[in-house]
């Protein structure tokens, strides 16, 4: 689904749309055989599909606006540098990878390695704001460089893990072995997780003056507060087996 | 122009084009945000002497700050964008990163970059956390009583220095009250500072001096001690002479507070010991901006 990006659509017309070739595993056909496309050009599109085999949908893609409104399948937003990209539903593995700028929203819940680095890549996400209403998998953040995720619901296993920096913050529950071989980088959790590491040290309760700017900004973009700013947060620094110039905030 | 028994003098103040920067700081409470504010200022009366010119330009509540605390804005303003940046480090670094609970931001949005927590950050050792929050970054620098946050930018933009007038009163005493309400009105116009001890200059000067090394001194036409001796602008009644040097980011703002200041001199009036308003210039060659006494009263 990667050609359907605001910026190459703009100025199509739907039956020059319709012959966008598309893979549907080992075959290829136009786009019009899968899809109605109605509509005049513009910098905003909707998919409607609840099938979540429909994989990098904006990927790519730089301004804009787009709706799915259903599912969406893997890699969705990979590689995005700005616009809007929303899902009603839920959605694979990788969403948000390699995303540069930009901003995600997905209503539903998020797969595995959300906002992670695909398979020899160095970097995850690289920028921009993913805002998950409902859970996320495991590895969420996964070699994540910068931006700000936000999972409203819980998280699996291995949060944060190989983290260089950004924030990634954890409202539900986190799973087991947070933050492991993290960098540097702050993932927020409003309650303990499952596990942490044994290479993370405790550095006691501080009140941190950024979390107000983080919560304002996290305002600006209609996602819930981390937590109160004044508010008394203990941290955990590490991993110590890996540079171990992260933290791990958690409500106190 | 007479208003109030107060002779408002043919005559026009000279100010200069300069760089200016607003910075906002914040800190667990108005005190302390103030400490803050009034060191990174204090010796920041004159270029000639300071590097840079600077002042609180208002105290700012909770809803203000981005942080969500008291805090205070100030203006720096230098004569070349290179010295502000140099002297903004220095102060910055030396005023506000020691100041216990504070943190620094930056209070204008256009403008020049200048950087701010840019090389600040360095205090840090390798510790120091970066945050970017839309397109803006921030800096936590680990201190002893927890973090120091200060933004990585600010930015500077063309402004004006040396906007003044001059109070000539038959006493000393007469001459600070009436200078003393100005400032209090003046405080309370944004863009603006006055920059001198209490906003007052009691020392107006010349260019150039008898002595080679001096690139200033005494303007001895207003020196009351000195009647008789030189050439002097002052009546026999005049006891004293004070000064107060306006500048801000904005021409029009500079305007409106010379005329705030001398409408509150002029309140007091004659019967008060005000004699006469009048303003320092180079005769017209050395500013940009000239402020006519009589078109700011019109």
């Amino acid at each position: 689904m990667s050609p359907f990006v605001p910026q190459r659509l703009a100025s199509m017309r739907p039956r020059q749309i319709a012959a966008i070739t598309l893979h549907q595993g080992n075959r290829t056909l136009p786009a019009g055989e899968l899809f109605d496309v109605t509509g005049s050009p513009g910098g905003r599109i909707v998919i409607q599909s609840d099938s979540e085999l429909l994989d990098n949908i904006g990927m790519g893609m730089a301004d804009g606006e787009l709706m799915v409104e259903g599912q969406a399948g893997g890699y969705l937003g990979r590689g995005m540098s700005g616009g809007f990209l929303q899902v009603a539903g839920a959605t694979g593995i990788f969403a948000g990878s390699a995303m540069s700028g930009g901003r995600i929203l997905i209503e539903g819940n998020a797969g595995d390695l959300l906002g992670g680095a695909a398979a020899g890549e160095r970097q995850g996400m690289r920028g921009g704001f993913l805002h998950v209403r409902g859970s996320a998998g495991d590895r969420a953040g996964d070699r994540q460089r910068r931006g700000i995720i936000v999972v409203e619901g819980n998280a699996g296993d291995y949060a944060a893990s190989r983290m260089v920096a950004g924030t990634l913050i954890i409202l539900g529950q986190a799973g087991h072995q947070c933050g492991l071989d993290m960098r540097r980088g702050s993932l927020i959790l409003n309650s303990k997780p499952k596990s942490l590491p044994a290479t993370f040290n405790v550095s006691g309760g501080h009140q941190l003056t950024f979390l107000t700017l983080l919560n304002q900004y996290l305002e600006s973009h209609s996602a819930p507060w981390a937590f109160p700013g004044n508010s008394r947060i203990r941290r955990w620094v590490g991993d110590l087996a890996c540079d171990g110039r992260g933290e791990i905030l958690i409500q106190a | 122009m007479i208003i109030n028994g107060v002779e408002i003098e043919d005559t026009f103040a000279e100010a200069f084009g300069m760089s200016a920067t607003r910075l906002i700081i914040t800190a667990i409470n108005e005190r302390w945000a103030r400490i803050a504010g009034e060191t990174m200022t204090g010796f920041a009366t004159s270029v000639i002497g300071c590097g840079v010119e600077g002042g609180i330009e208002s105290i700012l509540n909770e809803a203000d700050t981005p942080d969500g605390r008291p805090g205070v804005s100030v203006l720096l303003f230098g004569m070349s964008g290179s010295v502000l940046g140099k002297q903004l480090e220095a102060r910055a670094g030396q005023c506000v990163l020691t100041c216990p609970t504070t943190a620094l931001f930056s209070g204008m949005t256009d403008g020049e970059p200048l950087p701010l927590g840019k090389n600040l950050r360095y205090f840090g050792d390798g510790y120091q956390i970066s945050k970017q929050l839309g397109d803006q970054r921030y800096w936590r620098i680990p201190v002893m009583d927890g973090e120091f946050l200060c933004q990585e930018h600010t930015t500077r933009k063309p402004a004006v220095g040396g906007g003044n007038f001059l109070v000539l009163a038959a006493t000393q005493a007469q001459a600070l009250t009436a200078c003393e309400q100005a400032i209090a009105a003046i405080a309370r116009l944004p863009g603006v500072i006055t920059p001198f001890p209490g906003g007052i200059v009691r020392s107006g000067s010349k260019v150039g001096s008898k002595y080679k090394a001096l690139m200033a001194s005494t303007n001895e036409a207003y020196c009351p001690t000195l009647r008789g001796l030189v050439r002097t602008q002052l009546s026999q009644d005049t006891g004293a002479v004070l000064e107060i040097v306006i500048n801000g980011i904005a021409e029009e703002e500079v305007g409106w507070a010379m005329r705030t200041g001398i409408q509150a001199v002029c309140e007091l009036g004659s019967a008060q010991g005000i004699q006469r308003i009048s303003a320092g210039n180079y005769g017209g060659k050395l500013g940009r901006y000239h402020f006519h006494l009589r078109k700011l009263l019109a």
